[in-house]
């Protein structure tokens, strides 16, 4: 079997627009993403117990469906549910902010798990400390327990992105042409629909192996100083 | 100052307090000693609010601490505390750690809550520290530095829950010396600690507690002197011995 490459170079440009695609949706499902897990982490650990069990429902919810299905119940009945509601009798193109929307919700379901983590590996004594000191529980949390819980939580935080990276390839499901779907369509129309699968699967390796490499570094970097042993 | 009348605390089905009494006058040095388990740490964190109790009252400064309406905060605020694992916030400055709820809680500009900050660095001997981090000191400065955090505060009473008992022996006279100091200088003090020395020294009264009594409440001469029941007569000969 004989690889013809020659059809890549001339579509770099209509992969490129792909690309953009995709990591709009990586750069927006992980920062609503976390924003968003962050209330429910905070929501979780809430004295009230309604709070607690909503947000404890959300989180299993979701992680309980595979994205697949997320994606196609947003793109099928929710998502054209409410853009209806909202703006009746207009036509829309929805798979981009069905994406969007799919994958913020879903992977704040991960990312509440991972904060939450993180506050309850801080100590009860920190906890006490801001307490002793006057402050509130916000205030304690938002300036003692959360920065040194999101901190210690930041390499898992960006490993999350990274499978979400590569996740976002399900978005052919709802017909959006991520990155991978445009390679797959110049493949289908060129007829060397193996090369450029083989291209694409290889430009998320190299991308995500560089990431992965650059959670390490900053990962010693975060790490507060230490004593200097004599 | 502190008035702790009758209080007792049960976790589920273990009583950890069972009646317990004590006063602190202002200006007095209080300190509690006892075997470990003997409801010491709780009873202190009691004083602040940090432990909930079941019955009885706590007053700091004519403030009852059980009163739902009281304003906790704002209590915690006025009564500085010292814990056994320094608990200094790692990521923040020796200087950040000092400022923080100054000016958080007490509003004090950044500038002022800086001085004050130098100041008590200078206090307990650490002023060539405030850029550095907490993991970057020994424990013994780590909890000096928390002894100036609390006193930042310009607090009515210091509690301190065992302050020396996580420390390398070689940094016990350190922290002591600064709590001397401050003892001297008139500052009412509530103390958890094993540190008998420092009882003799600088401490008005001793309670002695076990199994969450208070089992004797007395000068410290006397204590030291004349126990009066066979479990104070065993503790001390159990930690005097040497």
């Amino acid at each position: 079997m004989a690889f013809d490459w020659s059809s890549i170079p001339g579509s770099l440009p209509i992969l490129w627009q792909g690309m953009i695609v995709t990591l709009q949706i990586t750069l927006v499902g992980a920062l609503v993403g976390i924003l968003l897990g962050t209330l429910l982490a905070l929501l979780r650990l809430s004295p009230s117990r309604l709070l607690s069990w909503l947000s404890a429902a959300y989180v299993t919810v979701f992680r309980s469906i595979p994205l697949v299905m997320v994606l196609f119940w947003f793109h099928l009945i929710l998502i054209p549910l409410v853009v209806g509601l909202l703006f009746p009798g207009k036509r829309l193109e929805l798979g981009f902010i069905t994406a969007l929307t799919a994958f913020s919700l879903f992977e704040a379901s991960y990312y509440a798990e991972i904060i939450r983590a993180g506050i309850l590996s801080v100590t009860k004594g920190q906890f006490n400390a801001g307490l002793a000191l006057g402050m509130n529980r916000r205030q304690v949390m938002r300036l003692v327990i959360l920065p040194q819980a999101l901190r210690r939580m930041i390499p898992l935080l960006l490993t999350q992105a990274i499978i979400l990276f590569q996740d976002s390839t399900l978005v052919y499901v709802i017909n959006l042409d991520d990155f991978f779907r445009k390679a797959y369509n110049v493949g289908n129309t060129v007829g060397t629909l193996n090369e450029m699968i083989l291209f694409a699967g290889a430009v998320y390796l190299v991308i995500c192996t560089l990431a992965s490499g650059c959670v390490r570094q900053l990962h010693r970097k975060l790490t507060v100083p230490a004593r200097e042993i004599a | 100052m502190i008035s702790i009348r009758n209080v007792s605390k049960w976790f589920g089905e273990f009583q950890a307090l069972k009646k317990c009494s004590a006063e602190v006058h202002k200006g007095e040095v209080v300190v509690i000693c006892g075997p470990s388990g003997s409801g010491k740490s709780t009873l202190i964190k009691c004083v602040n609010g940090l432990e909930s109790f079941q019955e009885g009252e706590i007053w700091v400064d004519g403030i009852s601490v059980a009163d739902r309406k009281t304003d906790l905060p704002k209590l915690r605020s006025r009564v500085g505390m010292v814990f056994q694992h320094f608990e200094l916030f790692p990521h923040l400055s020796i200087l950040d750690n000092i400022t923080l709820a100054q000016c958080r809680v007490l509003g004090r500009s950044k500038k002022q809550a800086v001085e004050k900050a130098v100041q008590l660095l200078e206090l307990v001997g650490l002023a060539e520290q405030k850029p550095k981090f907490p993991a970057q000191l020994s424990g013994g400065q780590q909890q000096r530095v928390a002894i100036a955090r609390a006193l930042a505060m310009d607090p009515i009473a210091m509690l301190f829950d065992e302050p020396t008992s996580a420390l390398d022996p070689e940094m016990i006279n350190e922290v002591l010396d600064v709590m001397v100091e401050l003892a001297q200088s008139g500052m009412t003090m509530l103390v958890v600690t094993h540190e008998m020395g420092f009882a003799k020294r600088v401490a008005n009264r001793i309670i002695f507690m076990d199994r969450g009594e208070v089992v004797e409440d007395r000068p410290k001469q006397t204590f030291f002197e004349n126990p009066e029941t066979n479990r104070a007569r065993q503790f001390l000969s159990k930690i005097l011995t040497h």
